[in-house]
This record gives structure tokens, sequence and C-alpha cells, in this order.
């Protein structure tokens, strides 16, 4: 196996919450908490959890949007973890994102143009003339009409604008592009289209994904391996061949149970999981998942499980599978 | 008999850009206590149906244009505000899609529940909070007497969707229009609200037009399906028809295009090429034609009515024998 591109290490974001005169921080919300992972070239990571676990923090964490508060992400053979912004501005090349809603993360007063050539202006690379052919080039990658880019974001559909975002994204040649959401704010014969070129955008350019979104079934279909959250936590990684099958994880079988079957022959049996999800403010004690968990005892509410491997390059943080093997 | 028929509605929008019509003759029928999804993407005209037949559309812009929707033995689209509502909320109940917006942010829980029931007096003064508090705990919020004293923002989504529930259930309706009322939870609550829904359907028996475009809902929830697509009716027919047996073009795309847990990791999906028009510049034949991998030329020229396909089957495509 080839050295990982990415890899992240025990990773925590806590976010201070300030209160009173002094704006002290009271407590943490403990978003992301202790988190790893890797990514090998030209690979795919699902990242799956409901809204609150952490996925969207932990993926602005890995572009260094946020600084983390704790852990260490290795990028490439380099700590990027406090590297400074001077020194991380030329890897930024190799390291790009895709936001859910591309109407808020295109800017509304630039021409399709201006958007695609300033990551080129940004890291000073070729001239004016090179880098209207590249633009050319980049909106007939993601398939869009090269008069696109003399037009507004405005003037798209969700799923075009969606196609301009990816341009932005791989404009510069990145090995690892952090997608976030991408298609969940689209129509499901839109959503195909943009999926089918994630597919074959990372097969033409040995791409690596970082791919987070709530929707397992999306997530597996474009992921060689997935990891599910809960608050804060990776709980379960498994390959996507395996993890509808094999889930180990309470949280990951409520979760495959809970998804709605395009298949109306198939009884709804599912035993649907109680309850909210806790604030990660003030997570519950030892396994946080245990509140809600089916088949919890009495010590998941005192010991924390940890991730270990139950076979197969599966890992799951549960205290009933150590029991099992 | 059915208890709504909704029969060749048009409704129409006055815009700054002249008449458009978000529903065109559109047509289907909902028995007794039976569940009718209706389902398309955004734009095709599926929540303006549910608003024409509570009669919410925007006003002024928004108008019924022609057409009927008889609803135990009345015509809801003629019907005079004042009567229509008595009806709303009382025997036709509404859930939307994001409950924070359908709530009101300033009134407490109990305060907007009982306001149906006072309203429609199903239930005296003195009793309302006391049936407010059997409402929750119906809908399955814990310590419901605390919860008629709080606001809607101190609730999570779903349990803002349970008091929504609860608040379209207040009155007993027979018919409960649901207008993608899960589409903003989480996977683990959306299972929850569904069960609820059904749940509530069989014990009080009321029928369901669920709005989605979430063909996994469909399959679970329902037992007749309408797919719409830019205004009109697609295709029209049993769960079992649309899923196993897909008569139009368009349902077979988007059944083809959507990843399903048992696929192939990475492998292609179905795709619909293309986008869905706009409806100001709408294709003189058939709708989809300028998306559609079978149109001929005949496709562009004649406009398609809802054929026939078996019994309670029908599609609107002049080519469905030929696929």
């Amino acid at each position: 196996m080839s050295a990982p591109l990415l890899e992240v290490n025990n990773l925590a974001m806590h976010f201070p919450v300030r209160e009173g005169l002094l704006l002290r921080a009271r407590a943490f919300n403990r978003a992301v908490d202790g988190v790893s992972f890797s990514i090998g070239p030209g690979e795919t990571l699902g990242l799956v959890g409901e809204s609150g676990c952490g996925k969207s923090t932990l993926g602005r964490c890995v572009a260094r949007l946020y600084q983390p508060t704790g852990g260490s992400i290795r990028f490439d053979g380099q700590d990027i973890t406090s590297m400074p912004a001077r020194t991380l501005r030329p890897l930024r090349q190799d390291i790009q994102m895709i936001f859910q809603d591309p109407m808020e993360s295109l800017n509304s007063r630039h021409t399709v143009g201006d958007i695609l050539e300033e990551p080129f202006l940004v890291q000073k690379i070729g001239d004016r003339l090179w880098r209207q052919k590249r633009v050319a080039e980049l909106l007939n990658t993601v398939g869009l009409p090269a008069r696109s880019a003399s037009r507004y974001p405005f003037e798209f559909s969700g799923g075009q604008r969606q196609r301009i975002g990816i341009a932005r994204a791989i404009a510069l040649n990145p090995k690892l592009v952090i997608c976030d959401e991408p298609v969940s704010a689209l129509d499901v014969s839109i959503q195909s289209q943009i999926l089918n070129l994630l597919v074959d955008l990372q097969r033409e350019f040995n791409l690596s994904y970082l791919f987070i979104a709530h929707d397992l079934a999306v997530v597996k279909h474009v992921s060689d391996r997935v990891a599910i959250m809960y608050l804060g936590k990776i709980v379960e990684t498994a390959a996507s061949e395996t993890i509808y099958h094999q889930a180990r994880h309470p949280y990951t079988k409520s979760l495959i149970a809970a998804i709605p079957v395009p298949d109306p022959h198939r009884s709804v049996q599912r035993q649907v999981l109680r309850g909210d999800v806790p604030s990660p403010i003030n997570p519950p004690s030892g396994c946080s998942f245990h509140p809600r968990c089916p088949v919890a005892e009495p010590r998941c509410a005192e010991q924390e499980p940890e991730l270990i491997d139950s076979g197969a390059g599966q890992l799951a943080a549960c205290h009933l599978i150590q029991r099992q093997t | 008999m059915a208890l709504l028929e909704v029969d060749n509605l048009v409704t129409e929008f006055a815009t700054d850009e002249g008449l458009v019509r978000a529903v065109d003759g559109v047509s289907f029928s909902v028995e007794p206590g039976a569940t009718v999804g209706i389902v398309g993407e955004s734009g095709c005209g599926k929540s303006v149906t549910a608003l024409s037949i509570m009669r919410l559309l925007p006003q002024p812009m928004g108008r019924i244009a022609s057409g009927e929707i008889r609803f135990q033995d009345r015509d809801l689209a003629q019907l005079p505000i004042p009567e229509m509502e008595k009806i709303r909320g009382c025997r036709i109940g509404m859930v939307f899609q994001e409950p924070m917006t359908a709530l009101n942010p300033v009134h407490t829980i109990g305060r907007q529940l009982t306001e149906g029931m006072l309203l429609h007096k199903i239930c005296e003064p003195a009793n309302a909070l006391r049936a407010a508090a059997d409402l929750l705990d119906r809908v399955g919020i814990p310590s419901p007497e605390v919860r008629l004293g709080e606001y809607p923002h101190q609730l999570s989504g779903g349990m803002r969707q349970r008091v929504v529930i609860a608040m379209a259930l207040a009155c007993r309706p027979s018919l409960l229009i649901a207008d993608e009322p899960t589409t903003a939870l989480d996977v683990t609550i959306q299972a929850q609200i569904l069960e609820l829904i059904k749940d509530l359907q069989a014990e009080m028996g009321m029928a369901v037009i669920m709005i989605t475009h979430d063909l996994g809902v469909i399959a679970e929830t329902c037992d007749q399906v309408v797919v719409m697509y830019a205004g009109k009716v697609a295709e029209r027919g049993t769960v079992f028809d649309i899923f196993d047996r897909p008569a139009h073009p368009y349902s077979r795309g988007l059944l083809q295009s959507i990843p399903r847990l048992d696929t192939e990791p990475k492998s292609r999906l179905g795709v619909i090429e293309g986008m869905v028009p706009g409806l100001r510049d709408l294709p003189l034949g058939c709708r989809f034609e300028n998306r559609c991998e079978y149109a001929m030329d005949r496709c562009r020229e004649l406009v398609p009515v809802l054929e026939q396909v078996a019994d309670g089957h029908s599609v609107s495509c002049i080519r469905w024998r030929d696929l």
C-alpha cells in the first residue's frame, strides 16, 4: 500500500462557548473530538453523519479553514496542523473544496470567467492569454459551453452552478478535494449527473476525495471507504461494499435501517431510533450513543469504547462488538 | 366514492414577465384512507397543486384559472373564502416542509395548538389545554404539559415537526396534505416522523397526500403515485405500477438515477440529460421532449394526453407502447 496522502490523527476542534460580561469560555462545543483517518492517493473516503455530528467542521479543519485545537494533520508528508498562513499558501493548491450551495460559494458579481481565473491569479500562474485558455478547458472538462465564461452565476441552474464550483476546485490540479454535501441541494436527475462527473474527474486526474454528506446511499456510491460520525467521533469505518451488509456498530445499523428504500415490495420492519442527537457541548458519558442505543449495557454509560479492528479493515467503537470477537 | 377529486386543475401566477402556468391540467383522485404520493423535481408544480387544494396560493399573484377540486361533494376551487376557512385546518390538515417557518416564533406551543381547536369549536376553551396536551402526547412528545408553555425555538427540528403534525391533526381531518414533511430532517428523525404519520393514519382513518422528491419515501408510504413534470402529470398509477412497470421515460429516468444502497460503488448512475425547462420557455409538444432519449419529431409537435396503460395506470407519452 502506498503512503497515505492525508493522515489525520486524534484531531479535535473544540469551539469555546462564551458567556457573560467578560465573554469567558464557560464550556466547549466539542464539534470534532479525537478523530483519526487517512486517505490514499486516488481514494475516496466518505464521511456520513446527521446534522451537528461535526462532519463539516472536520472537513474545514482538514482544509485549514479552521485551526484545530488538538491532534495533527499530515498532508503529503508535511505536518500542516499549525503551519503559518505564508507557508501554507503554496500547499493550498493541493487541497480544494466544493461546497453545498454553489450560489453562496460563488461571487455573484463576478463572471464565471473571473471566478475560474482567480485561483491562477492568487497563485500567480500563467499570463492572461494562457489563463483564458485554461478557463475554457476547465469549462469543457465539467461539461459547460465555453461561452459560459462571460456570464454570471445567477444565469445558471443549480446543477450548472455546482459544475462551476467543481471547475474552480480542480483548476489548480489539486491532490485532495473536500466535497461538503456537494449534491444535497440538487434534484435527483441533476444529482446523478454531478456524481458521475465527480467519479470521472477522479479517474482522469487521480484525485483523492473527502466526501462529506448526510445521505449514506450517495456517499456509499462514490466512496471506497466510509466513516460514520456521531457527536464528533468516528464510530465505524468500513469498505463501502461491506458497510451495508456488515455494519457492526448499532448506530450504523439504525442509520441504514432508517433510509427509505425505493422498493415498494420491501415490507418496512424497522427499528426506529428514539430521541434526538444530544448536544456536543455536554455529550453523554461513556459511549456518546448509549442514551439512544437499543442494545446499551450499564458499562456503556461509564466507559468510552475505542475504535478497534473487527476484521477485514473494518473498525468499530462499541463495547458489545469487543465481546463478540 | 373518492374523497378528493382534482379535475383538470390549472393554476397560474401573474409575474413581471407575464402569466405563468405552474400547474397545467392536473387530475388525480384520493380514496378515503389511502395515501397518494406526488413526486417530481423542483418547479414541477407539486407544491402549487397542494396550495391550490388548500386555497393558500400567494395572493394576489396566484389563482386557480380553471378546473375542479371536489372534496366531499363541494368544489373547493369555487368555494367562498369563509366557507373554505371552515374546511382548511379542520377537514383538511396540512404539514409543511420547514416546521420553524410553519410555527409562530412568538407564541407558545400551547397557544398555537389550541388556536385551531377553538376556531373550529371542537372543544370548550376550558378543556383546550388538556386536549392540546393529549395531542402532544399522541405525537410522541415527552412531558407535554411542560412543552405547552414553551416556544418553538426551544424544541429540536424533529419535535417541532411533531408539533406541526399535532396541529394539523387537532380536528381529526379526513385528509392530510404533507408537503415534504421530512425533507429538512435527519434520516433517523425522518423515520420517526414517517412512522408517526402512518400510525396516526391507521388510527384515524384519514387519507394522506404525500408530496416529496424522495422516491424512497414514496415507495414506503404510498398506495398511489402521481409523477409530475413541468406542471403536468407525466404518469399516474399504483406504487407498484410506477416502480415495477414505469411507462413514462421520465419516471424510468428518475428511478435509474438514484444511488441505492445495493448498487456497485463508483458505477455509473443513469442520468436524465439537460435540465427542467423554465415555465416560460416550455417545449411546444411534450414537455419532456428535450431531455428524452426516445423523443421523435412527433413528440415535438403533439401534446401528449394521459392514455390508459392498464386499469388505474395512465401515462402521458405518445410512445409508451414502443418502449
